[in-house]
């Protein structure tokens, strides 16, 4: 284990994390999980997909906390 | 048949010596920490012993105690598929990573309560706080959140009111949904008025508050047009974007438009107002979202840099650790003595209703194994709790004289440096009318008089801890950088909680008019924002212009009302504990309900029948009325127009309070007809739970998997796509 490599996994790990916690890998998940499940189909592109997830999102409104 | 035994992944009863030494180590290094505390008389001690004291007590309460209410208590169950497994449907029903969602449990439940709160109850001293917030948490808040965040994964997700509902019964049920709509309103209502007196007469932070509006605008064009999708890179703009209307905003106080924007308290208010209401109806990607996304950077990036604030610069605690007004009930801040107030006025941070709602709300649905419930409910309410500690030390640290300074009543402080000093006085600490100048030109604001709220003095506190840390000489900008952090969040709390109020709204009119349901149609989505807005507004406003001063009179009613909705969660879990045959484990959430129910009742039952008028709403409303009817003006107020509406103010604060007092009891009294019917007739119970399903996930429950889960992902070439 070189400090290279361990720094690249950090990097690798925040980076992955970043984008779960945002929801930017959703897109990625929603075309992966389309191949396997439809294969042959065709997904959505991002904008469609991304302003669907908005518009569904606009209907439940998550709860902030104090 | 071999007689080899095979290793049983699932049950390590042998005792490893290493990790006895580590958890000895742990409870030692807590026990130590707490010595000193305790030990401390007259003297100043170092703010590291109180973060060291509450990690180990954590690391104690997270390790055994809430695994054995997983384990034993609730008796958690990895074969059993979640709602997420079960119902995935890739909208809110989805398995999620167990650190993503812990994530986004935090940030739903962690805002400016833990912050606020622990700020104002510091005048009772640092260790009643303290201690309650620790322990608090440990035995209560942790407690709940974990519970109902379970009872609520087995039942699909369910909200706590449809808990309440079908566990108690239709008057339980409505009475919640009452005490959560009451809640929201006064909770709204409290932290907008902790960011108009933020606001206040400073250019400042009134400019880098006001551009995040634009600021959010821009991005949730950008995400929505120009790059849907990419967050990040749309939230770093945004953040870069924020620290220039930051830095901008000392040049504005410098400048020409430094008047523009110096708003006084009621154009703030009727700003916020407007503000609201629009938020609320616009389409969230609009507003809503990319503000949600600035300020939740914000608020983790802010939070952890506190902390290592504090490990580095060691701050001293120039606060009493406990001050008189912990017994006499005399203090400035806010009247009535340490118990029940201080369990009132921290509620975020040691035990919090309002968390419950998230409980039963996005996070159950979303959540792989139901392990997970320690780490996510037990463990985001830990971090909560740190924060609130980080809070007590930050308003702890700061001179005890300039802590009163800022946070007495105007009425109390005058209007001059002078008249302020000698009223600080009079309370029995000290501050020089040229402290207060310098205390005030250090963070280059007008003034620091009577900056009540809460949210200036933790500004004052932090960045004194930053500036010592790091250096620089920064204060003013630290200073301004953490009001703007708290409005921040604060804001996002109002966009989310108005637009929440209003579906709730409108899902009960719909009861009534069937369209109202729909979320969508315009009239019913204006008129049940304008009610929400319009209640929230109204207690805003009355706060804001109460002579008596707001906080002082509205924090206690807000804690009222949060610490309500706990009864009313605690007595759901303890009813549904009860219900399952599981009598002998009942106390884990009994405990906490019988304390809890007993400081609201009783804080509720001073609010309304004391006959010291400091305390008592009532006693106030008679002193004043007496006198208006007497034609006299009676100090705070200047004129008979005040002097009706503290009479008003009082009126309407007492009627809320035994309000919810009520409530608290009739769900209490109803849940307990049930719990005794339950045990007199057990075949009676129906089961509420979602059947068992058998789980095809694996993931593991804790932060860091164990050596057995790694090897039980590898088996099934695991979910886990990440190192």
């Amino acid at each position: 284990m070189t400090v290279t490599s361990t720094a690249v996994r950090a990097w690798r790990g925040i980076r992955w994390y970043l984008r779960e916690a945002t929801g930017e890998s959703a897109y990625d998940r929603y075309v992966a999980k389309g191949c396997t499940e439809h294969p042959g189909s065709v997904p959505m592109d991002r904008r469609t997909f991304e302003r669907h997830r908005q518009d569904l999102e606009n209907q439940r409104p998550q709860q902030r906390c104090c | 048949m071999t007689t080899t035994k095979t290793p049983q992944p699932q049950q390590r009863r042998t005792l490893d010596p290493r990790k006895i030494a580590i958890w000895t180590a742990v409870s030692v290094a807590g026990a130590i920490c707490w010595g000193v505390i305790a030990l401390a008389r007259d003297e100043e001690i170092s703010a590291i012993w109180l973060l060291g004291a509450a990690l180990g007590t954590y690391a104690i309460g997270y390790r055994f105690y809430a695994k054995f209410i997983a384990k034993r208590v609730l008796g958690v169950d990895n074969t059993r598929a979640t709602p997420a497994e079960r119902k995935n449907n890739g909208v809110d029903f989805e398995p999620t990573d167990r650190r993503v969602l812990f994530g986004h449990h935090f940030a739903a439940i962690a805002g400016a309560g833990p912050l606020v709160g622990p700020v104002l109850a510091a005048q009772m001293g640092y260790l009643p706080g303290t201690i309650w917030i620790i322990v608090g948490v440990i035995l209560a808040g942790a407690v709940q959140d974990m519970v109902i965040l379970f009872f609520s994964m087995r039942r699909d997700g369910k909200s706590l009111g449809q808990m309440a509902r079908e566990e108690i019964g239709p008057v339980g049920g409505a009475a919640a949904l009452i005490g959560v709509f009451a809640i929201m309103i006064i909770l709204l209502a409290v932290l907008a008025m902790v960011v108009v007196n933020a606001m206040a007469v400073s250019p400042w932070a009134t400019f880098s508050i006001a551009m995040t509006i634009p600021i959010a605008l821009f991005m949730g064009f950008y995400l929505r047009v120009i790059r849907p999708g990419r967050v990040m890179e749309t939230t770093v703009i945004g953040i870069g974007l924020l620290l220039l209307a930051l830095i901008a905003g000392g040049w504005i106080e410098g400048s020409a438009l430094g008047d523009t924007f110096t708003l006084s308290k009621e154009t703030l208010v009727f700003c916020l107002i407007v503000y609201g209401f629009v938020a609320s109806v616009l389409p969230i990607w609009m507003l809503l979202t990319p503000r949600d996304y600035l300020s939740t950077f914000m608020k983790i990036g802010t939070i952890a840099l506190l902390a290592v604030g504090i490990v580095i610069a060691r701050p001293m605690m120039k606060n009493e650790a406990v001050t008189d007004f912990a017994l006499n009930g005399n203090g400035p801040v806010f009247a009535g003595s340490l118990f029940p107030f201080v369990f009132i006025t921290i509620a975020c941070g040691a035990l919090s209703g309002f968390h419950a709602l998230v409980a039963s709300g996005t996070t159950p649905k979303m959540i792989e194994k139901e392990s997970q419930v320690r780490m996510i409910g037990y463990g985001g309410m830990l971090a909560e709790s740190f924060v609130a500690v980080s809070a007590i030390i930050a308003a702890s640290i700061i001179d005890p004289g300039l802590y009163y300074a800022m946070n007495s009543p105007a009425a109390l402080l005058g209007t001059s440096l002078q008249s302020a000093s000698e009223a600080v006085t009079a309370l029995g600490f000290s501050i020089t009318p040229d402290q207060l100048a310098a205390a005030a030109a250090a963070v280059e604001e007008q003034t620091l008089v009577a900056r009540t709220g809460g949210a200036p003095t933790l500004a004052v506190g932090m960045s004194q801890i930053f500036s010592a840390a790091f250096g620089g000489g920064m204060q003013a900008f630290w200073y301004h950088f953490a009001i703007m952090f708290e409005a921040l969040f604060i804001l996002t709390t109002v966009d989310a909680g108005t637009r929440v109020g209003r579906f709730m709204l409108q899902d009960t009119l719909g009861n009534v008019y069937k369209p109202m349901r729909n979320v969508s149609w315009r009239p019913g989505l204006i008129f049940a924002s304008a009610i929400v807005v319009g209640g929230w507004g109204y207690f805003l406003y009355a706060g804001v212009t109460d002579p008596l001063g707001g906080i002082n009179q509205l924090f206690p009613l807000f804690g009222i009302a949060n610490q309500l909705l706990a009864a009313i969660a605690l007595t759901v879990a303890t009813t549904i504990l009860i219900k399952r045959g599981k009598l002998k484990w009942a106390w884990v959430t009994g405990i906490p309900l019988v304390w809890d129910a007993t400081v609201t009742l009783t804080a509720s039952y001073q609010k309304v029948f004391s006959d010291d008028p400091k305390l008592g709403f009532f006693a106030q409303r008679t002193k004043f009325s007496d006198a208006l009817d007497a034609g006299q003006v009676l100090p705070p107020a200047k004129n008979l127009d005040e002097m009706g509406k503290i009479v008003t103010n009082t009126t309407v604060d007492g009627i809320l309070a035994a309000f919810f007092a009520l409530i608290v009891i009739v769900v209490i009294v109803d849940a307990t007809r049930i719990c005794l019917r339950a045990l007199r007739n057990p075949e009676t119970v129906t089961n509420t739970e979602a059947p068992y399903v058998r789980s095809n996930l694996v993931a593991p429950a804790g932060l860091i998997a164990t050596k057995e889960e790694k090897s039980a992902m590898a088996a099934i070439g695991g979910p886990e796509n990440q190192p």
